[in-house]
């Protein structure tokens, strides 16, 4: 498979009263031709605004991608003008927002946003335009798509306008789809159906997409390849079985104690982990993760680790950590700890 | 009635709890055009220590069920019955001293804390409206005690709420509800704002200090992997009706009404071969409205194995395993079942 978008040394920093802070820092990742790619992490570990200085998203000011390199389909996105961005956005690269409520016009019947995006980048005319918005809301498993074209967003439910939402970020058969928290404001029942939606689509359409989400059981049912964020940093990326049954990083390893399961069996209790992650103010040196890592050793606090393929991964397995390679033998000694303790 | 599994004596008692709200139009003449039942004949049982889990989707009724139970919104009809008493014609004074009782935390730790109070006078005012603290002395040690139990330092009593982290403020609310000495405590949906490294922390403190205080519970949440965690039984809400209730156990191996078996193949688990594997049922449509409920079983327009029968009237809650009620007339047993 071919690379789609390769992302590289990514840097966004927002300049504020209080200082700076390093959303995004150093954020390399990458995305082949058709897969789905999850980016989990917690609010504030800059996973969105990641997302947002791919499409050039980020409100500037006070944000600013400082450094860094986007290569969508051989083309550096970073260095693009300003109007040819806009003939990407939405036309090869689509986009699903956490809240459809705010990111759909109100004013606007839902038939007139997704025709407007098919004249602007398709230059179709009104007519095809309106039977091809049809189409798409049929795709979408929309009942009766004739009828609410005339529909405003008020009117329909919100995993219906998630469903607008999808709709639109296919209306120009995009080449990738970023899903910010598609899910998040939705009922479990309603996620199924929009995920399962959003995984058909991209297998029949060829789309890759990239999903981002806090909710890594969302990754293991759908991504095929897992980016793991802490601190505005990537800590560990990898294939799904990689990062889950394998994980080299203290924080993903963490993560996946601290969630509680619907498999877990009787009287497991939670391991969560200590602390908080860290301001991003005036960041110093050092691993980001090391005052709450149950690891760390002296050289984590005082030399920042960068992120490095494992030696002995046939696939790229990339850990951001000084003792990835002891992780293995650590997580069965401290399990072992904890029996006999 | 629905009996609790654990052989503690009943602490709570719901029978047929109803809580509508009207629905009106016009502006001078209000009349009423219709009724919103968000809790509709709701029986349940809860013992002492016991936790009992509430599991449904948004504008299931579970926090008007919560609300109804701690009487902060009327019942239309039904009873409400705490250690022996029934709740729903006390006076606001009788109220008082049973509230003391019965404490709820909040789901939002950030709308539920007064931005102009310090984190030691929101924890302290409960002690002053129910004059537990006769001296100031007292109060202060009750107050940094309080903040110990949960986990914060005592010299946090002085900030306000915008210092704290979304984890820290629940730790207040909890705190908070805890300054009374409660034995009952309805917990609406309290990590769901939360982080994931974060919600593991609240969920162990609130197990921690069920077990150290002798708390019961009552569990709402929309995320049952979270439930699971803390519930000794868990209920299963749909449109105002309590459609399953059994021990986990017994609701993760064996769910019975196909609600609770979509419910639980709707949430994802973090293991990717695992997922590979599973069934995924995936549910048509979506919740319908409260105000025009469907006729008949409520879960009927978006049920994979509807017949006609389920068009006829809502089923009433059984007994078809021990301690295991359902309201369906497709799930096994349920014929056999002893009604409630």
């Amino acid at each position: 498979m071919a690379t789609l978008l390769e992302v590289r040394g990514l840097t966004t920093h927002f300049f504020t009263d209080e200082g700076t802070v390093e959303a995004v820092d150093d954020v390399s990742f990458s995305v082949e031709e058709g897969e789905i790619v999850g980016v989990v992490g917690e609010s504030g570990c800059g996973k969105s605004v990641s997302a947002l200085s791919v499409l050039r998203l980020v409100p500037d000011p006070p944000g600013k991608i400082v450094t860094g390199e986007v290569i969508f389909d051989n083309q550096n996105l970073l260095e693009l003008s300003d109007s040819e961005m806009r003939k990407i956005r939405g036309n090869r690269i689509g986009m699903i927002f956490q809240e459809p409520m705010t990111s759909l016009n109100p004013v606007l019947t839902v038939g007139k946003q997704i025709t407007e995006v098919l004249e602007l980048h398709l230059k179709m005319s009104k007519g095809t335009a309106l039977e091809r918005a049809q189409d798409l809301l049929d795709m979408v498993g929309i009942p009766d798509p004739k009828s609410h074209l005339s529909d405003y967003p008020h009117q329909m439910s919100g995993g219906m306008r998630q469903r607008v939402m999808i709709a639109m970020a296919i209306s120009c058969n995009p080449r990738l789809i970023i899903a910010d928290e598609p899910t998040t404001a939705l009922d479990v029942t309603i996620q199924a159906q929009i995920l399962e939606l959003m995984q058909r689509l991209s297998e029949e359409l060829g789309t890759a997409m990239i999903i981002i989400t806090h909710n890594l059981g969302i990754v293991a049912r759908y991504a095929e390849r897992v980016v793991v964020m802490y601190a505005g940093n990537v800590v560990e990326d990898g294939t799904s079985r990689q990062i889950y049954y394998n994980s080299r990083h203290p924080y993903t390893l963490g993560l996946l104690d601290s969630v509680p399961r619907l498999d877990d069996s009787e009287g497991t209790s939670l391991r969560p982990i200590d602390g908080l992650p860290p301001d991003l103010i005036g960041v110093g040196a050092g691993c980001k993760f090391s005052p709450r890592c149950p690891y760390a050793i002296e050289k984590c606090v005082s030399d920042t680790p960068s992120l490095k393929t494992l030696s002995g991964m046939e696939n790229h397995h990339r850990s951001r950590c000084w003792r990835a390679e002891d992780i293995v033998d650590m997580t069965i000694q401290t399990s072992i700890g904890e029996q006999f303790g | 009635m629905v009996e609790s599994s654990s052989k503690n004596r009943t602490l709570l008692e719901v029978r047929n709890l109803k809580t509508y709200f009207p629905v009106t139009s016009g502006v001078i003449f209000q009349r009423k055009v219709a009724e919103v039942k968000a809790v509709d004949d709701v029986s349940l049982n809860i013992g002492r220590g016991e936790v009992l889990g509430l599991v449904g989707e948004s504008g299931s009724g579970k926090t008007t069920l919560g609300r109804t139970i701690l009487q902060l919104q009327p019942a239309t009809s039904g009873d409400v019955i705490f250690d022996g008493v029934r709740l729903n014609d006390l006076s606001n004074k009788e109220l008082r001293s049973i509230r003391r009782r019965m404490q709820v935390i909040f789901q939002d730790p950030y709308g539920s804390l007064n931005p102009r109070m310090t984190c030691g006078d929101i924890i302290g005012e409960p002690l002053n409206v129910h004059n537990l603290a006769k001296t100031p002395r007292e109060y202060d040690d009750r107050v940094a005690d309080l903040l110990e139990t949960v986990g914060l330092n005592p010299f946090m009593a002085d900030r306000y709420p915008h210092e704290f982290s979304g984890g820290q403020r629940q730790r207040i609310g909890i705190a908070r509800s805890l300054a009374v000495n409660p034995e009952f405590i309805v917990c609406d949906e309290p990590v769901s704002a939360l982080d994931v490294s974060i919600q593991a922390q609240i969920i162990n403190l609130l197990e921690e200090l069920k077990e150290r205080l002798k708390l019961t519970y009552l569990f709402i949440a929309h995320d049952l992997s979270v439930v699971r965690h803390i519930s000794d039984r868990v209920a299963v809400m749909y449109l105002g009706h309590i459609v399953e209730i059994a021990s986990w156990q017994e609701l993760y191996k064996n769910p019975l009404h196909p609600y609770t078996q979509a419910l639980l193949s709707a949430i994802p688990i973090p293991d990717p071969d695992l997922e590979m594997n599973r069934d995924r049922i995936i549910l048509q449509g979506e919740l319908p409205s409260p105000t025009n409920p469907p006729i008949g079983c409520v879960f009927h327009t978006r049920c994979p194995v509807m017949i006609d029968e389920c068009k006829a009237e809502m089923p009433a809650l059984m007994e078809v395993e021990s301690n295991h009620w359902v309201a369906c007339i497709r799930a096994s047993g349920y014929v056999r079942g002893v009604p409630v």
